[in-house]
């Protein structure tokens, strides 16, 4: 059975997953297609968080199974995290308008 | 007690920032300022998550040093192992490289729940079912990733489908289910410690088998699927492991990458359902060509007739970036813009590998993005167009889509290069696209094909231009 202390804070997960979807879905909605391949890498990266539960698990392990798993876990939450963010970023760098609208905002300034 | 402030704030301010950072990604300008910042957001939060050091249980004290140990390792050669794979990966193979990426987020969801399983500090059947339930998305999403990487990397040519293969994956998911069911009820007991090992093997099976049958084709679809899989996992275990961050960033991919799978699926005019399910791609080239002979010219001749036209509309397709032939194209066009022609680019949401992979191959090879034009808002300018040329693409501009009830494409959005005054095809035979139909436009009166790799053929057509002279 449950307590009301784990029930409440159960209750209070479910609106934090609520929120959080609502947020995903309104600052997903206004990316224009263009972006769409670095869009997807980027919110890999942004999944790349798991590593810090992975590394909990981790410093909590106290078997040698536990041990194994878990720097299996921070491993691939590592990479997840690094190559997320890399290849993100290189995409990102080579989007760039056209020199002549670049001066001409330039000169505007 | 004050540990446990600092690290829940900075798990909160890591939260804001991707947050923040994922909103700057919606506009080219502040794109690469938000990815920066959310960089800064993780780098903080690991940084902060050493300090649980001082925190860990009492059982686990002993092992510290040896865990931590193992933590650093495990960080440095992932870091250093993506890091170096991400930096010197092809744009071209961008796709398979995301999966792979994405996989690893799973996976390390679903070890994140196997070590708490493990760790034995769980309490409620609540608790312990969200684990389970999280280390089955992310079990799938690791496998699953892990064949769509073979698939798109070339490694997997051909979709593997055998008779009663959608029962055979009900029937493993339903085992999968109910062997978590069992881990949950046994927990604590050694009779759960079987079901709990057999879970997880069925789970990895299950993403594994899930994605053999689905085409190549569908590939992005499906990573964009696992994306959002992958968050959703994140999000349970943050659950799980008490911290709000991972909960939130879980979550928002989730939702985020939900919404991206299906936008994907409708710019290809599928339903998820009949991306996982329908086996495209079968029965598809036994669809019955058009009749008529195709007209082939010169790349010089080609060449010729856009820069003496007032306007061109480049239609850019994966057998572009194929050739590697982007740098070259860009040369022309910037030859044909010099003597005063009209260039622009039209990208099909499906174009390249990914909704976007065009639009960051043509961005790789120094195209402006003013240049470039989605589908719906240059759609309406083809019909009063001198010159469409399409390089390397077919199927997105098949007027079969539009017209014929049987083909597979029917239904699905394509470009209407066939209303321009003249269409150029740059291809390397005569064969079929992705989807395996052929296509009426290249028999079309007022197109001509253009034979040959798409390098060779635009390096001819800069020649041709040169030799022509400035007006």
């Amino acid at each position: 059975m449950m307590d009301s202390v784990t029930s409440m804070t159960f209750i209070i997960a479910l609106y934090i997953f609520m929120l959080a979807a609502f947020t995903g879905y309104v600052v997903i909605s206004r990316v224009p297609s263009i972006l769409h391949t670095p869009l997807m890498s980027g919110s890999n990266f942004i999944h790349g968080i798991v590593v810090v539960g992975a590394l909990d698990a981790l410093f909590n392990a106290t078997t040698l199974t536990g041990q194994i798993i878990g720097f299996v876990g921070v491993f691939l939450g590592a990479g997840n995290v690094m190559g997320g963010y890399v290849v993100t970023d290189r995409m990102l760098a080579m989007f760039r308008p056209s020199q002549k609208q670049t001066t001409e905002k330039k000169g505007q300034q | 007690m004050f540990i446990e402030y600092i690290v829940g704030l900075s798990g909160l301010i890591a939260a804001g920032l991707f947050i923040y950072g994922l909103k700057a990604m919606s506009s080219p300008v502040t794109a690469v300022s938000g990815i920066v910042t959310a960089g800064y957001g993780m780098v903080f939060v690991v940084g902060a998550t050493f300090l649980n050091l001082f925190n860990v249980s009492p059982d686990a004290r002993p092992h510290l040093l040896v865990n931590v140990a193992l933590a650093v390792v495990a960080l440095l050669l992932g870091c250093l192992w993506t890091g170096w794979r991400g930096r010197t990966v092809q744009m071209t193979a961008m796709p398979q490289m995301v999966a792979i990426f994405n996989g690893m987020g799973g996976g390390s969801a679903a070890s994140l729940a196997a070590v708490s399983l493990l760790s034995d500090h769980a309490t409620s059947g609540l608790h312990l079912s969200v684990t389970i339930v999280g280390a089955l998305i992310g079990c799938i999403s690791f496998t699953g990733s892990i064949i769509a990487w073979a698939k798109l990397d070339g490694r997997m040519r051909k979709p593997v489908r055998f008779g009663g293969q959608r029962i055979f994956n009900a029937a493993l998911f339903l085992i999968s289910l109910v062997l978590g069911a069992l881990t949950v009820m046994q927990y604590g007991t050694p009779e759960g410690v079987l079901p709990g090992i057999l879970f997880f093997g069925a789970a990895l099976l299950f993403g594994v088998c899930m994605t053999l049958p689905i085409g190549g084709a569908d590939m992005p679809v499906v990573i964009s699927l696992y994306n959002a899989f992958t968050g959703l996992a994140v999000g349970l275990e943050g659950y799980v492991m008490g911290n709000p961050a991972l909960m939130i960033a879980g979550m928002v991919v989730g939702s985020a990458g939900t919404l991206l799978t299906a936008l994907m699926a409708k710019a290809m005019n599928r339903s998820l359902t009949n991306v996982l399910f329908s086996n495209f791609g079968d029965t598809a080239s036994s669809a019955k060509g058009p009749e008529g002979e195709m007209k082939s010219a010169d790349p010089s001749d080609a060449a010729t007739s856009m820069r003496y036209a007032s306007s061109v509309i480049i239609v850019p397709g994966y057998g572009l970036a194929v050739a590697q032939a982007q740098q070259k194209l860009y040369e022309f066009v910037k030859m044909l813009v010099a003597d005063g022609v009209d260039v622009k680019f039209a990208i099909h949401p499906v174009a390249g590998r990914m909704p976007g992979h065009m639009n960051v191959l043509l961005a790789e090879a120094g195209v402006p993005y003013d240049m470039i034009y989605d589908m719906d808002d240059i759609n309406d300018s083809f019909a009063t167009t001198d010159v469409a040329l399409i390089i390397g693409a077919n199927d997105v501009v098949n007027p079969e889509a539009l017209t014929d009830k049987s083909s597979p494409i029917y239904g699905m959005p394509i470009l209407n290069a066939y209303k321009s005054r003249q269409v150029f095809v740059i291809k390397r035979g005569s064969g079929t696209g992705y989807s395996g139909v052929q296509n009426p436009l290249f028999f079309q009166k007022n197109c001509t094909m253009v034979f040959g790799d798409a390098q060779a053929v635009l390096s001819k057509m800069v020649e041709a231009v040169k030799a022509l002279g400035t007006a």
